[in-house]
């Protein structure tokens, strides 16, 4: 990756809500990220997290409490939204309703002085390029909410700018519609080789679109990486928690050696995990295991293998999951494909299996 | 009954209707058609109406008078008059006058309530939401007070700055009463313009004046125009301001329309004057109608 297209140095926001001068809230607590250029990037956190702020914070419309905000290298300090090399597209979109939608794609461009002549071809290409050729001639009101959304995108994209920032820009639309934006997005940004700063709440839509990710919570990256590394390698528990399914299970360090840790468990159990940072014995930590990565009654010789009791079933059909009891009383989730013509299930309800999983796949995580 | 009531939609529509329709016929429709019939009519030495069917009472009110034998003449003293010729042949002023400056004093008022009312507005719609109602409040305190005693307020103060019983001091009561009414429509339409907008137009690099001329003042306009047709109606009617602040000299058609029916003993001639007020507001707010609407977006929203 080359240039920053964005950076972000300790920034601080806090908002100090006048009724209550006692309580200052910080949205966005230290936060200091490297966006580069070219590169889908999602800000990814539970409502509140701060994402929103952040990404303001990057337009123009807010100005951080302290610490900077670089776009291309060059602090903003103050500078106002309009004379910022970045655009938005907004959540409710924020089409002028007075405009037609020709109107709307062309107003960055008349506002920057693009002569003319060139504006009208320009807004046909943008136009097309959201699949609404011909659209220019209505308002925003005949339009329905997904082409209003493409219409968002087509004005923000229009103007060219060095990054484009979006505040869960599909939000409003149903699940299908979603998915084919998500897609057409993720196209549309490798055509166009824009920066996108995309911030959204759910994981899945983060984990398929972005080329890196940054986890907030309450104010604070917790995490950044592509989707593998947060979803295999979550530094801490909510990470974990927060993106796909894990199982946690309680326990006290017994002895690490390098990268690997033992781990005692109740019922005299005992885990084989991998261990990021090293932590004293007797502490107590969680061992993360996705369901996923949990076998039962498996030939293959495991690291971890502990005996159990099946306590429920549920079958959705490319998976099946089981809630398993193990001998010191956990309950874990099993998840196993039934990719096999057919599928059985691998046990009943009531039933003594073994599951198994490699120390690989177990994490130990503080907190 | 009450299950043909829940099944047919037109005639849950009359119903709820019925009662302001009723109203509207009695103490609208009714009167309005005697006004007609009266203005009409002649009055005898009395004071008593004749009915019949004459159109003196308008002939009158254009200001022909009775050396006048044909339209050519009355046309030609009218020339006479506008460009300032002492030979009145055939044309009185006096009601053609009057009816000028009242059309005057409305377009006057409904424009400088405009301006003034605008900022105003805008300032209370940006307002923090819980300071908002604190300043309408503010705003519709005045409407409180009985609106003759507002205007007899004004004497003293005009008199003061010795403008009282000028066509000034008319216009300043007229601001005065009329800019509440300005307001709240304009504040309506600019409150309802999501603030998302502002942002959109400046993240796209639009600068405060612009993003002033290009989204604010279009999305505005509805409460304009209603605020417009509120204002500009009333005013061409009114005959309290100008009675208290105008003196004897100012007379607008509002006044001439009272002295007839209270002092001068003649309704058919108020009557006529009556519907001319009614036909030249009505002109003047088809055409204002046609070209900017009703304002509905702010009513209807
Ligand atoms: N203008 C404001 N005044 C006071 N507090 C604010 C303001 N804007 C945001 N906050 C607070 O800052 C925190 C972060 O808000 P933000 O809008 O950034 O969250 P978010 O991550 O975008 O959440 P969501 O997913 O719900 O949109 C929240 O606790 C919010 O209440
Ligand atoms: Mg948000």
């Amino acid at each position: 990756m080359g240039e920053l297209a964005v950076e972000l140095r300790d920034v601080v926001k806090e908002f100090s809500d006048s009724e209550q001068i006692r309580e200052v809230v910080a949205a966005v607590n230290h936060v200091s990220l490297q966006i580069h250029d070219g590169e889908f990037f999602s800000l990814l956190g539970p409502s509140g997290c701060g994402k929103t702020t952040s990404l303001r914070m990057i337009a123009g419309f807010e100005l951080p409490t302290s610490g900077d905000v670089l776009i291309q290298g060059k602090p903003m300090g103050r500078t106002p939204p309009f004379q910022r090399p970045v655009n938005t597209v907004f959540q409710n979109y924020a089409l002028f309703p007075h405009m037609t939608i020709g109107q709307n794609v062309a107003f960055g461009l008349e506002m920057k002085g693009v002569p003319k002549a060139e504006i009208g071809p320009r807004v046909q290409e943008a136009l097309a390029m959201v699949r609404l050729p011909g659209y220019d001639k209505r308002k925003p009101r005949q339009l329905s909410g997904g082409q209003q959304q493409r219409v968002a995108l087509a004005r923000a994209l229009v103007n060219r700018p060095a990054v484009l920032l979006l505040d869960e820009p599909l939000g409003a639309l149903d699940l299908k519609l979603r998915k084919e934006m998500q897609l057409e997005l993720k196209t549309l940004q490798r055509e166009v080789g824009i920066t996108f700063i995309y911030v959204t709440h759910d994981q899945e839509e983060a984990l398929t679109m972005s080329d890196r990710i940054a986890v907030m919570n309450r104010g604070k990256v917790l995490q950044v990486g592509n989707s593998s590394d947060i979803y295999e390698t979550p530094n801490c528990r909510f990470v974990a928690d927060f993106i796909g399914e894990m199982n946690f299970i309680k326990g006290i360090i017994q002895a690490q050696a390098g990268r690997s840790a033992t781990v005692g468990l109740d019922g005299g159990l005992t885990v084989h995990a991998r261990c990021e940072q090293s932590i004293a014995a007797g502490t107590e930590i969680s061992v993360a295991v996705r369901p996923e990565k949990m076998n039962i009654d498996s030939s293959a010789k495991m690291d971890n293998e502990f005996q159990g009791r099946v306590v429920s079933i549920v079958y959705i059909g490319t998976d099946t999951h089981y809630g398993i009891r193990l001998a010191g009383d956990q309950l874990v989730r099993v998840r196993e494909q039934n990719n096999t013509p057919g599928s059985r299930p691998l046990a009943s309800e009531g039933a003594e299996v073994k599951v198994s999983f490699a120390a690989e796949a177990a994490r130990v995580l503080t907190a | 009954m009450l299950k043909r009531l829940r099944e047919h939609k037109s005639l849950q529509g009359t119903l709820l209707v019925s009662p302001a329709l009723l109203w509207m016929i009695a103490l609208l429709i009714i009167p309005l058609i005697l006004v007609v019939i009266t203005s009409f009519g002649q009055r005898d030495p009395d004071g008593n109406v004749i009915y019949g069917f004459s159109f003196d009472n308008y002939v009158r009110l254009t200001g022909t008078t009775d050396t006048c034998q044909n339209l050519g003449d009355y046309l030609n003293g009218a020339w006479q008059m506008i460009i300032g010729s002492e030979a009145r042949t055939c044309f009185d002023p006096l009601y053609v006058q009057i009816l000028w400056r009242s059309v005057l004093i409305a377009i006057e008022t409904t424009a400088l309530v405009i301006v003034m009312g605008y900022p105003l507005a805008y300032f209370v719609a940006r307002a923090p939401i819980k300071r908002r109602s604190t300043l309408l409040f503010l705003i519709l305190i005045p409407l409180w007070t009985n609106f003759v005693i507002r205007v007899y307020a004004w004497i003293r103060i005009l008199r003061a700055f010795d403008i009282l019983y000028t066509p000034g001091a008319v216009l300043i009561g007229m601001i005065y009463e009329f800019l509440p009414f300005m307001i709240l429509p304009m504040y309506t339409s600019l409150e309802k313009i999501d603030p998302s907008l502002y942002e959109a137009s400046a993240d796209l690099g639009a600068n405060s004046l612009r993003t002033f001329l290009r989204v604010t003042l279009p999305l505005s306009m509805p409460g304009v125009v209603a605020g417009t047709i509120l204002v500009f109606v009333p005013v061409m009617g009114t005959f309290v301001v100008s009675d208290i602040l105008g003196g004897k000299q100012f007379v607008l058609i509002g006044n001439l329309i009272q002295s007839q029916f209270l002092s001068a003993r003649d309704p058919t001639f108020g009557s006529a004057a009556s519907i001319l007020l009614m036909v030249m507001t009505l002109i003047v707010m088809i055409f204002y109608t046609r070209k900017f609407g009703f304002g509905e977006e702010v009513i209807v929203g």
